[in-house]
């Protein structure tokens, strides 16, 4: 690999706030889930 | 990781009044097929991105950049142009389901354009020799970037949601409406300094190239539409809090006559995001 | 109907105006602070001619923008006084005439201020100021479109606690194709960059129409709602 660094930073910098973003949606969303009755979340079918 | 969420135990910690029966989550069967799609494009863009698709004779290797800076780019101007969309609904026909919509999709563009910025840094450095130059795509994109950082700013501020939403719709419009005159006068503006534009992929690309491409743009459709449902559930569960949740969960500390400031704080603050 | 609205513009012009010709502000504060600002690039750049030469129309429109700055925060804190704005609202007036009223004076405000900046740039750096139609034409043209987008978010942002420090970061990322154009069209007026100086002023003309189009559409639900 030519530029292995600039590669690993770029795709580093990419997956890593993407993957921090997904966890901090999930967590906030149970949280904010919890604090609801399952009738307010009509998506839940599980 | 949208399949760990079926796994876990619903409401484990229960800290305002635990939701029985099903699990308190966002996800539902239509974002676990989505997220499981997305998880695995997310590996083939990996196994295409880095290993199975060849350099490139010009840029070498740093032309596997381009399959996350490309589609962060394109991804992020869908979520503008979503966010323009939902300001709009909300301005004619005050419909709140749009303003979550024009929120959670302008919170995507805005991480969208960070990778893009990011990633086009890193690109940048070896194959110009800066991490930045005045380039006319990267500075429109830097100044989409601080546009709707302003757009998220306004909505972070506290008030009556249809005063928020207002304030926020005019202001989505706003800074969609700068988006072409942005692009002409910087792109413009650079020509006159710069005969040859850099072209970042070459007309002539490699049929494997052009696939790895177009699928780095499907893995980040994807992964746009399961922020999304998620992000949007996220907005519509704060707005029904701010509604109707509070004065429920008071009215049941007060029923058990009982207060418990802590878990009320949190409601409050919760809902006050 | 375009003649209600343009006689309910010219009272809140008018009556902008007049709170101004008051009490100074303008003339007395911002003025000066853009001059100031003239004076502090010749420190930063070491009062070099030559650079100062080459940087004049960059230097002149940032001064412009951030004294415009000072006077529409100001042009809506008059409005968050004693429950002015409530009486803007319930007066009756057309909220596109207000709207145009309110740009108006903002614009008013800054064709003088830009008057005074090329009286300072043209003693302070040297600048000869060649290429009159040209300049006239790029600072009524920019400036009609930092009026009509400053009244916009100045509503916006009127009446919260965080305007002074959200306006600057609203403002200025919208403004800056103006500063890019209008920087462009001066170097063609003083003749620093060959450019087409005029391509430049449609640009800014077609960004003052777009914003006092939206803010014609888009005033009224601001002010009803906040």
């Amino acid at each position: 690999m030519t530029h292995a660094g600039y590669v690993a930073a770029g795709w580093g910098l990419t997956i890593g706030p993407v993957a921090a973003y997904v966890a901090w949606t999930l967590v906030r969303g149970r949280r904010l889930a919890r604090q609801l009755p399952p009738e307010e979340r009509r998506w839940t079918d599980s | 990781m949208t399949l760990s969420a079926t796994t876990r135990p619903p409401a484990a910690t229960g800290d305002a009044g635990p939701a029985p029966g099903p699990p308190a989550h966002t996800g539902s069967s239509g974002s676990r097929v989505l997220g499981t799609l997305t998880i695995v494009g997310v590996v083939a863009l990996v196994a295409f991105g880095l290993v199975i698709s060849p350099a490139d004779v010009n840029q070498g290797d740093a032309v596997r950049l381009m399959y996350i800076h490309v589609p962060a780019a394109i991804i992020a101007y869908l979520a503008f142009f979503v966010t323009a969309v939902g300001s709009v609904m909300w301005l004619v026909r005050k419909s709140t389901w749009w303003d979550l919509v024009a929120a959670s999709s302008a919170e995507i563009g805005v991480l969208g354009t960070g990778i893009c910025l990011v990633t086009g840094m890193v690109w940048g450095r070896p194959t110009w020799g800066a991490y930045w130059i005045w380039d006319a795509r990267l500075t429109t994109t830097a100044l989409l970037f601080l546009l709707f950082c302003g757009y998220l700013a306004i909505r972070r501020i506290p008030a009556d949601p249809a005063v928020r939403n207002q304030r926020a719709a005019v202001a989505g419009l706003i800074a969609f409406v700068d988006v072409p005159i942005v692009h002409f006068a910087v792109s413009w503006w650079r020509s006159l300094h710069q005969d040859a534009t850099i072209s970042r992929l070459d007309p002539t690309i490699d049929g494997l190239m052009l696939f790895t491409l177009m699928l780095g743009m499907v893995v980040f459709l994807l992964g746009y539409l399961w922020l999304m449902v998620h992000r949007f559930r996220i907005a519509w569960m704060e707005d029904r809090i701010d509604d109707v949740g509070l004065d429920r969960a008071l009215d049941e500390r007060r029923a058990e006559g009982q207060p418990q400031p802590v878990a009320a704080a949190e409601t409050d603050t919760v809902g006050a995001l | 109907m375009s003649v209600p609205l343009l006689a309910d513009s010219r009272l809140v012009a008018g009556k902008d105006l007049r709170l101004e010709w008051r009490s100074r502000v303008t003339t007395n504060q911002v003025a000066p602070f853009a001059i100031l600002v003239l004076v502090l690039f010749g420190f930063a750049l070491d009062a070099d001619a030559a650079l100062l030469d080459r940087a004049t129309a960059g230097l002149y429109w940032i001064a412009v923008l951030f004294s415009g700055l000072l006077a529409i925060q100001r042009s809506f804190a008059i409005e968050a006084v004693d429950g002015t704005r409530d009486a803007l609202r319930l007066s009756g007036l057309d909220p596109g005439g207000i709207f145009l009223g309110k740009s108006a004076a903002v614009a008013a405000q800054l064709l003088t201020l830009e008057v005074v900046l090329l009286g300072g740039v043209a003693i302070l750096y040297g600048t000869d100021l060649a290429g009159v139609g040209l300049l006239a034409a790029t600072c009524l043209a920019a400036t009609v479109g930092i009026a009509a987008v400053g009244c916009l978010y100045g509503a916006l942002a009127a009446g919260l606690r965080v305007r002074e420090t959200l306006l600057p970061l609203l403002l200025l990322p919208v403004l800056a194709p103006v500063l890019i154009a209008a920087t462009r069209a001066f170097e063609a007026a003083l003749g620093t960059v060959g450019v087409n100086g005029w391509a430049w002023v449609t640009l800014l003309a077609v960004f003052a129409t777009t914003y006092t189009a939206l803010g014609l559409a888009c005033f009224g639900s601001l002010l009803e709602d906040s």
